[in-house]
């Protein structure tokens, strides 16, 4: 057993250390009749590596990658090219087998990661502060709605219609248990973010107004118009950015405004890997810094007055608060928060700003193309990278029917919002720097031969 | 003869005798010890890692007024710079790949890097959650088939998948049993958590709206049922046990436990965070749990990351599989797995779920990896690991035990993590000397001051990837750096003194919170 | 003037309707360097009893408990800034808060200086 490194001698002379006769021994506060002296029946024993890879390739190779196709699905999950860097850095065993740095002495390189990686969430979100990264950015949605509640001490939340129908799901779960009152609807197929109607809906028992941003259908909604409006009722405003890229474009949510920012970095450095993991960003003022969850890195000195770092703050958090705890979270995202934060430093400020062009380039090509296909009308005025298509027949429909000729042609709405018939016909599409004009070129001709 | 020695270079061993310990060097790097500033020390706004066209074009008009001002200051580094600030970083951390890692309650094991290939296959690695059903048909499979394991390992009856780490994990197996109440019409608001369990349990529990009520502890460190038996009633919702607990034992009335709380109604978590102890030697469906999370990251060897991320998968007895939250996966008549979520749960009956935990389906990356060590093993590898574990915990737990103050020792063997506590040591040396002298040894420390019911706890998990001479190693270096502290050597409170750092002042760190860095406004 | 003493280690010094409330100087010793100091609100109504305050150390969050009922007439703002006088000086300039009391009849259950000092050395 290649990781097993113990041989039967070892473990003879080793039960001689211990004073027992066998292994079972060591187990006897386990009933009898409930230790099992056998491998579990009906499960495979132990395999080569060979055969384990032949195995995983096999079922690897039912699934069609996106990089194997014409490529156009975003909804929460972008596909960016990655620097062969960031692969290569993060599994230097160093950072991949390291645990949380509880030992801050021998976990300086993790720690500095941290603090970067804040300043850099801080910085692209224009935040005070950040969160050394959350699960993924329906949960930072969530955690934020729930330090909301707790700095307000109010009991409502009031979504809008644009923030991704799975963050949605996710409050709407979390807040059945906890008794706070969610409010959200689903979104009208209007080519702008509906925020007359989400201001309206503000009233003086909001805790918190929840904006995606650029919202689930591409649109844009004005962040500085609703933050004013939340501000004036007493209400934090709550921007969720599901793109991070697009902040390479527009302007960040906290210097517009928001109170707290939230999202989801899996463009910047962490690949698809369907749905998982990714890594949630969580940004806000620094007066509530004590009411934040997750770990949080902070600067010091060594006994010799070098600087370093350390996880700090922690009696917010469960292993000392316990029930009283801000939040119950306790692993983060560290893995993915390195990929995102070398991948950060690859593009600086300035690259990042560049890359949000060119998807925004590419988008514009993508939705002028299809504009162009009979039957298609695009939804938005404003957006970044990823639009609206409304079709003449169920999404659902159209996207399998391209799947079935090679094209990954975006996601049906139906998909994200079952049973709702008005939002039947629509798709969303995205593109990014990885689309190429023979792939815009694929879509269009697919997509027009399928509503033909 | 030719030309004689041209170069002038000659071998030479130096002065032998020199002592370089407190050399102080112009660069502040110490050999292969190195410093390393901030990455927007050493960056620059205008350099770039990352080649890119020119984007071309102007951006729709209607984003005009939306157009970011500047571009966010972070400076940049180009491919080598970048390549070299984390390398140089990474040598300031220790990690399992360099030695044992014995954080008791924490499995820290040997990460295969057959995981890692076989997770970054396109087919893997570069699916999008939402392709249609038809073009991830073998990302459903490694799902189901990865539930099929945990079901079969635990003797459960389902697994909710979607929960992204062990707390989420506790949170799921919460919710289901509030949802199991709700359905029932019953308004049960207490959950009764031991002492000794994590901080999670109880933090979790609060978080999922109830009320808390600790559990004693006996002297032995086991739940003490009559205690447990005295705080049951109609108002309690269940009990949350970790077994084996974290003392390192296991809890050996689990089953009357159960049997107690079932009695009245209520229901059975257990924290699974210590599941390596008895993988494939006992199922904890044959103890009467009614959920329990499983962090792949410990007993199933995904990377820690520094940190995560994790995956908690949630295994749940008949009583509470309907309240499963979505997604998850099932293999219908057809033979193929499918994926259950609001669209369809309908569909197959699956009208109770409590809800959605997370967007998309889980931690698909973590599972590929934890697939991928469970086939390796097999269901003979699996016992072996348990098997290997506790005999490598009861190994280091006799080894010291002579020299360490073992609090519940005399009671028997432990499992998979053995217990230590300063209550022998001189007055003026705890626990913290021990971890930190273990540093200057080249070990990471054990789990410190946990569990809290021990005081000065120090728990040690070696796991079954130890060689026995790796044991012996670090049993050696305990035993020195205990009796350092038992011979009231003053110099271990300055520990460690070879490492990156010293010890850090965190009294600073949280007094005057700096968490972000702030250009030298000079 | 009196300082009257509870068995969670705070004490209350009142002067005519008002009590000053911190934590004991053997308190502060346990907990060691305290970082942060969570105040109750100006205003606010506590009961006797209920956790109306926090201080945090590195490693520690200790709940306070107010010894008396009463409304809350003034925090110390200076804390928040110098959590360490706490360390410093929690008999004095540590102080916490003040409550206005609405039953000095509590004060009765509470131990006076020489019992308290008998109650930690026992401890």
């Amino acid at each position: 057993m290649r990781y097993l490194p113990l041989t039967a001698a070892d473990r003879t002379q080793m039960l001689g250390v211990i004073g027992a006769g066998s292994v079972n021994e060591l187990f006897c506060d386990v009933p009898e009749a409930l230790l099992l002296d056998s491998p579990i029946d009906g499960l495979p024993l132990h395999a080569s590596e060979m055969a384990v890879e032949r195995h995983m390739r096999r079922l690897a190779a039912k699934n069609l990658a996106a990089g194997d196709a014409p490529f156009f699905l975003g909804a929460g999950a972008y596909r960016h090219h990655i620097p062969a860097t960031v692969d290569h850095l993060i599994q230097r065993g160093e950072f991949l087998t390291a645990y949380t740095p509880y030992q801050p002495e021998i976990a300086q390189g993790t720690l500095q990661v941290l603090f970067e990686f804040q300043t850099q969430v801080a910085r692209l979100f224009g935040t005070d502060i950040a969160n050394a990264s959350m699960y993924d950015g329906s949960t930072a949605c969530w955690e934020a709605i729930a330090m909301a509640t707790r700095i307000t001490r109010r009991g409502r939340a009031l979504l809008s219609s644009g923030l991704h129908p799975h963050y949605i799901a996710v409050a709407t779960t979390m807040a059945r248990f906890t008794g706070d009152a969610i409010a959200s609807n689903t979104p009208d197929l209007s080519s702008t973010a509906g925020d007359d109607e989400l201001i309206a809906g503000i009233d003086e028992n909001t805790a918190c107004v929840v904006v995606q941003y650029p919202d689930i259908l591409g649109r844009i909604p004005d962040i500085a118009a609703i933050a004013a409006a939340a501000s004036s009722k007493g209400a934090l405003l709550i921007a969720v950015v599901t793109e991070p890229v697009a902040l390479g474009l527009i302007e960040a949510p906290g210097n517009l405004g928001a109170d707290i920012v939230v999202g989801e970095g899996q463009s910047l450095g962490v690949g698809l890997q369907f749905g998982g993991p990714y890594l949630g960003l969580f940004g806000c003022r620094e007066k509530f810094v004590r009411q934040m969850p997750g770990r949080l890195c902070g600067q010091t000195v060594d006994a010799a007055g070098k600087r370093g770092f350390v996880l700090t703050l922690s009696t917010r958090e469960q292993h000392i608060r316990r029930e009283k705890a801000t939040s119950n979270i306790c692993t983060n995202s560290g893995l993915c928060a390195l990929a995102f934060s070398i991948h950060m430093t690859l593009l600086g400020g300035e690259g990042l700003a560049r890359l949000a062009r060119i998807n925004h380039a590419r988008a514009q090509a993508t939705m002028t193309r299809l504009a162009s296909v009979p039957g298609v009308t695009c939804l938005n005025q404003a957006y970044f990278n990823e639009v609206t298509l409304i079709l003449p027949r169920p999404g659902g429909e159209v996207i399998e029917e391209l799947a079935e000729r090679g094209v990954l042609g975006g996601v049906a709405l139906e998909r994200l919002y079952p049973g709702v018939d008005a939002l039947k016909n629509a798709i969303l599409v995205n593109a990014t720097e990885l689309t190429g004009d023979d792939d815009i070129e694929t879509l269009a001709s697919e997509l027009a031969q399928v509503l033909a | 003869m030719s030309a004689l020695n041209p170069s002038g270079w000659q071998p030479s061993m130096g002065d032998a005798q020199g002592s370089g310990s407190e050399l102080v060097t112009s660069s502040g790097d110490r050999g292969l010890m190195f410093e390393e500033p901030l990455s927007f020390e050493i960056g620059a706004l205008d350099k770039c890692g990352v080649d890119m066209d020119e984007p071309g074009g102007e951006p729709v008009a209607a984003l005009g007024a939306f157009l970011r001002k500047s571009a966010p200051d972070l400076p940049g580094l180009t491919e080598p710079e970048t390549v070299r600030h984390y390398s140089r970083l990474s040598r300031q951390n220790y990690g399992i790949d360099l030695g044992p890692f014995p954080l008791g309650s924490c499995t820290m094991k040997h990460n295969p890097r057959l995981n890692e290939k076989l997770a970054r296959l396109p087919g893997f690695a570069d699916v999008h959650p939402l392709q249609p059903p038809t073009t991830v048909r073998g990302a459903f499979e490694a799902m189901d088939e990865l539930s099929k394991w945990l079901i079969a390992l635990t003797g459960m009856a389902a697994v909710a998948m979607s929960p992204k780490a062990g707390a989420h994990g506790e949170l799921c197996g919460l919710l289901c049993i509030r949802a199991a109440h709700d359905h029932a019409g019953e308004a049960r608001d207490v959950i009764l958590v031991p002492e000794s369990a994590h901080g999670t349990n109880p933090a979790t529990a609060a978080f999922a709206g109830f009320k808390v009520e600790s559990i004693p502890a006996t002297a032995s460190g086991r739940v003490d049922l009559a205690a447990m038996k005295a705080k049951l009633g109609p108002h309690v919702a269940g009990v949350m046990i970790t077994n084996p607990n974290t003392c390192g034992l296991f809890e050996p009335e689990m089953k009357a436990i159960s049997d107690t709380v079932h009695a009245v109604g209520g229901y059975v978590y257990c924290d699974g965070a210590n599941f390596n102890a008895i993988v494939g030697k006992v199922r904890p469906g044959d103890l009467g749990i009614d959920a329990m999370h499983i962090n792949l990251h410990k007993t199933f060897s995904t990377p820690h990351g520094g940190g995560g991320p994790g995956s908690g998968p949630v295994v749940l007895s008949e009583a509470l599989c309907p309240f499963a939250p979505l997604p998850f996966t099932v293999r219908t008549g057809d033979g193929e797995a499918h994926l259950v979520e609001e669209s369809n749960a309908a569909a197959i009956g699956h009208t109770l779920a409590f809800g959605r935990m997370t967007a998309f389906h889980g931690q698909m990356g973590m599972f590929t990896r934890a697939l991928t060590y469970i086939l390796s093993h097999g269901a003979d590898g699996l016992q072996q690991v348990a098997e290997d574990a506790v005999l490598n915990a009861n190994y280091v737990l006799r080894s010291c035990d002579d020299l360490l103050a073992a609090p519940f020792g005399s009671a028997g063997p432990c499992m998979h993590e053995a217990l230590f506590s300063d209550s022998n040591l001189p007055e003026g040396f705890g626990t913290l000397d021990i971890a930190k002298g273990l540093i200057d040894e080249g070990f990471h420390p054990m789990t410190v001051y946990f569990p809290l019911v021990v005081k000065g706890a120090m728990l040690v998990e070696p796991t079954e990837t130890e060689s026995k001479a790796g044991l012996d190693r670090f049993i050696a270096s305990l035993r020195h750096v205990a009796r350092r502290a038992l011979n009231g050597d003053e110099t271990l409170h300055a520990a460690p003194v070879l490492a990156p750092r010293r010890r850090l002042d965190e009294t600073l760190a949280a007094r005057k919170p700096v968490l972000v860095w702030q250009r030298d406004p000079g | 003037m009196s300082r009257f003493f509870t068995n969670d280690h705070e004490w209350i010094e009142v002067s005519g309707e008002v009590g000053t409330v911190g934590i004991t100087d053997y308190a502060q010793g346990q907990l060691g360097d305290i970082t942060f100091v969570e105040l109750p609100e100006v205003g606010s109504t506590v009961r006797k009893g209920a956790s109306v305050s926090v201080v945090d150390s590195v490693k520690a969050a200790s709940d306070v408990y107010t010894p008396v009922s009463g409304e809350v007439v003034e925090i110390n703002e200076a804390l928040g800034d110098a959590p360490e006088t706490v360390n410093g000086d929690a008999d004095g300039a540590g102080w916490l808060f003040k409550v206005a009391l609405s039953d000095r009849g509590e004060l009765d259950a509470l131990m006076d200086e020489a019992a308290y000092s008998a109650y930690i050395a026992g401890l």
